[in-house]
């Protein structure tokens, strides 16, 4: 039997067991509007952008291949490419911040 | 050909299917620490009791070479036989042959024992050990999974259906062990997945082994796709065996009746509960000083751990116990807990077997991943279970009764038969600490000392609020009673509850939360 912690549930503190997936919760974040993540772990096959580039909404920046498709990742606003965190061929696991952006 | 001809002629070909894949294969399989599938099967029914079927069935592909192999009996065995006396029909994969993968005539021997023991009102027991879909068969071993799923649903609420995963079992294979009501599985043995670790390291990268990603430990204590959890196959029949002396055959009749036994005299029930209400304590003790003989039979001991589901008798009925723990995460609801009890209130109630449901909770686990997991759509499981039950339903309030958890947990607004409390219970619509601070806000905030103000008021809130007599007032409660009446209260209780007759307005089917 593991050991009782502090547990707080409405302002109440109970001794009790807290499981890991408890008390290793990850803290929440805001997402950043600037960042685009994989929403799928793959490959990237093409960029089209490059750093400095400025960038209207709707274009393509991007290819993610992951299960066999071929994803367009878009610009989400106008803006200017701030920073690219990958390139042709690399494998990106899910959720990885592919492009930094500025409005 | 004299009859004696005729017979050891049967005998040779029934010999030879027996062989299943061979001397090699089932080395191999030994070798695994598993046993064969027909050593399964007499392990679990009744000394010379199962009777085979189909033993002469082959197979009809006639792709990829397959007119030339002979499969002995098409890689399943099914059967009936009797357990405690009790009949039962029974499926079991056989991995020496051809991996136990499931063809067209591999999947209608199953569909033809389940057809046989829905129609005879038998509990079906499946033993799980095949590679999968046989390839070479093509879509129609993909027809055959389909059968099998669809008769899993008709089956479930009329007959018991128990999944046994003594092997691997992945791919769609795994959705017939989903449907049905328990699952068992093996350490070292089970492996029970959607897509296995080659395609999620091709896809995504990722390195897990068979068992990291869906071995017995996986599926009993994290996805919860699993109820029983057993070291080896012999623990895991025994397993069955107990299960099957506490559920009813099937769902017009009621599970054996066993001679009614007082607890154990070493579970005192006035020193199992802690009066102050942030303690812990292990719930499970408090079910074993008020049922039969102290025997509690777990259901999913590993899984949500924060809620204890589970069989018991009481005066030698069986009863479906739920109660909050709060030895874990101090007796919170969450989703995973929430999903737990509300299938297993289900279970309960399309086998007529009463409910007794202990209560001690102080609320919902508070977080952002709970919100975005949905704990309203899966909390809401619970409150669609209890209140769509008509069997018995009694709760027994031993502590804390907090909101939104005091209605789900079988309120008598969820229609609740009887509803005890002891004088220790707090039934209130949130814990003292959290109403204080929101009733006596401007109060608190306005004190030179906000602390001795808060604790002031968190003091007055609990001595008004914090006992039953509030709820008894309203009739919320029936009786408010010692806890050391607690057994025989519920004994009467389900004495008087006996012939129940209860309705909900007729409907094709309702729509819950999942």
């Amino acid at each position: 039997m593991s050991e009782f912690k502090e547990f707080n549930v409405e302002g109440t503190i109970y001794k009790t067991e807290v499981p890991d997936y408890v008390a290793n919760r990850k803290k929440w974040e805001r997402p950043n509007p600037n960042h685009i993540k994989s929403f799928i772990p793959g490959t990237i096959v093409e960029i089209f952008v490059k750093k400095g580039q400025k960038v209207k909404e709707g274009e393509c920046l991007m290819i993610l291949q992951a299960m066999k498709m071929k994803n367009k990742i878009l610009m989400p606003f106008d803006g200017v490419i701030e920073k690219i965190n990958v390139a042709v061929e690399e494998k990106v696991p899910n959720r990885t911040v592919m492009v930094e952006l500025k409005a | 050909m004299s009859l004696k001809r005729n017979i050891l002629d049967l005998r040779k070909r029934k010999e030879k299917v027996l062989q299943g894949g061979g001397e090699k294969a089932i080395q191999k399989q030994v070798a695994m620490g598993k046993l064969t599938a027909r050593e399964r099967i007499r392990s679990i029914v009744d000394e010379d009791s199962f009777h085979e079927y189909d033993m002469f069935v082959e197979h009809e592909a006639r792709d990829f070479g397959m007119e030339k192999k002979q499969l002995q009996g098409d890689g399943v065995i099914i059967g009936t036989g009797t357990i405690y006396g009790q009949p039962v029909c029974l499926f079991a994969q056989d991995f020496t042959v051809a991996g136990g993968s499931l063809g067209l005539m591999h999947a209608r021997k199953i569909t033809k024992i389940m057809d046989h023991a829905l129609k005879m009102r038998v509990p079906l027991i499946g033993i799980n050990d095949s590679g999968g879909a046989r390839i070479q068969e093509g879509v129609n071993s993909l027809a055959g999974y389909g059968e099998i799923f669809f008769r899993n649903t008709l089956a479930s609420g009329v007959i018991p259906q128990l999944s046994v995963i003594l092997g691997p079992c992945a791919g769609g294979a795994v959705y017939s062990p989903a449907l049905t009501d328990f699952v068992f599985v093996v350490e070292n043995i089970s492996k029970m997945f959607i897509t296995g670790p080659e395609v999620i390291k091709t896809v995504l990268g990722e390195e897990i082994s068979m068992e990291e990603l869906g071995g017995a430990k996986v599926h009993s204590e994290i996805t919860g796709n699993a109820h029983f959890y057993a070291l080896n196959e012999l623990e895991c029949f025994e397993q069955i065996k107990k299960l099957l002396t506490f559920i009813p055959w099937h769902n017009g009749k009621k599970a054996r009746p066993f001679p009614p036994k007082p607890p154990k005299a070493e579970y005192k029930i006035e020193e199992i509960v802690p009066l102050d209400s942030t303690q812990p304590y292990d719930i499970r003790n408090v079910i074993r000083a008020i049922s039969d003989d102290s025997d509690f039979f777990e259901v999913m001991e590993g899984f949500a751990r924060n809620i204890v589901i589970g069989f018991g008798r009481m005066n030698g009925e069986t009863v479906g116990f739920v109660a909050n723990q709060p030895l874990v995460l101090a007796g919170v609801l969450d989703c995973d807990s929430s999903d737990k009890a509300a299938r297993f209130i289900r279970y309960c109630d399309a086998f007529s077997i009463p409910l007794v449901t202990i209560e001690d909770m102080p609320g919902y686990l508070p977080g952002v991943d709970q919100e975005h997991a949905g704990v309203i759509r899966h909390g809401a499981k619970i409150l669609y279970a209890y209140s769509e039950a008509t069997v018995p339903k009694i709760t027994v309030i031993v502590r804390k009764a907090y909101g939104g958890g005091y209605i789900a947990m079988n309120s008598r607004h969820m229609k609740a038969d009887f509803m005890f409390a002891w004088p220790t219970a707090e039934i209130a619509v949130m814990g003292p600490e959290g109403a204080a601070n929101i009733i006596f806000r401007k109060e608190i905030m306005a004190a030179e000392d906000p602390d001795a103000m808060r604790k002031e008021k968190v003091a007055e809130y609990k001595a008004k609020f914090a006992n039953p007599y509030v709820a008894a007032a309203k009739g919320y409660i029936d009786s408010v009673i010692e806890p050391v009446e607690t057994r025989k209260m519920l004994l009467h209780a389900l004495e008087i509850s006996m012939n129940k007759v209860d309705g909900r307005p007729s409907k094709k089917h309702g729509i819950p939360p999942f």
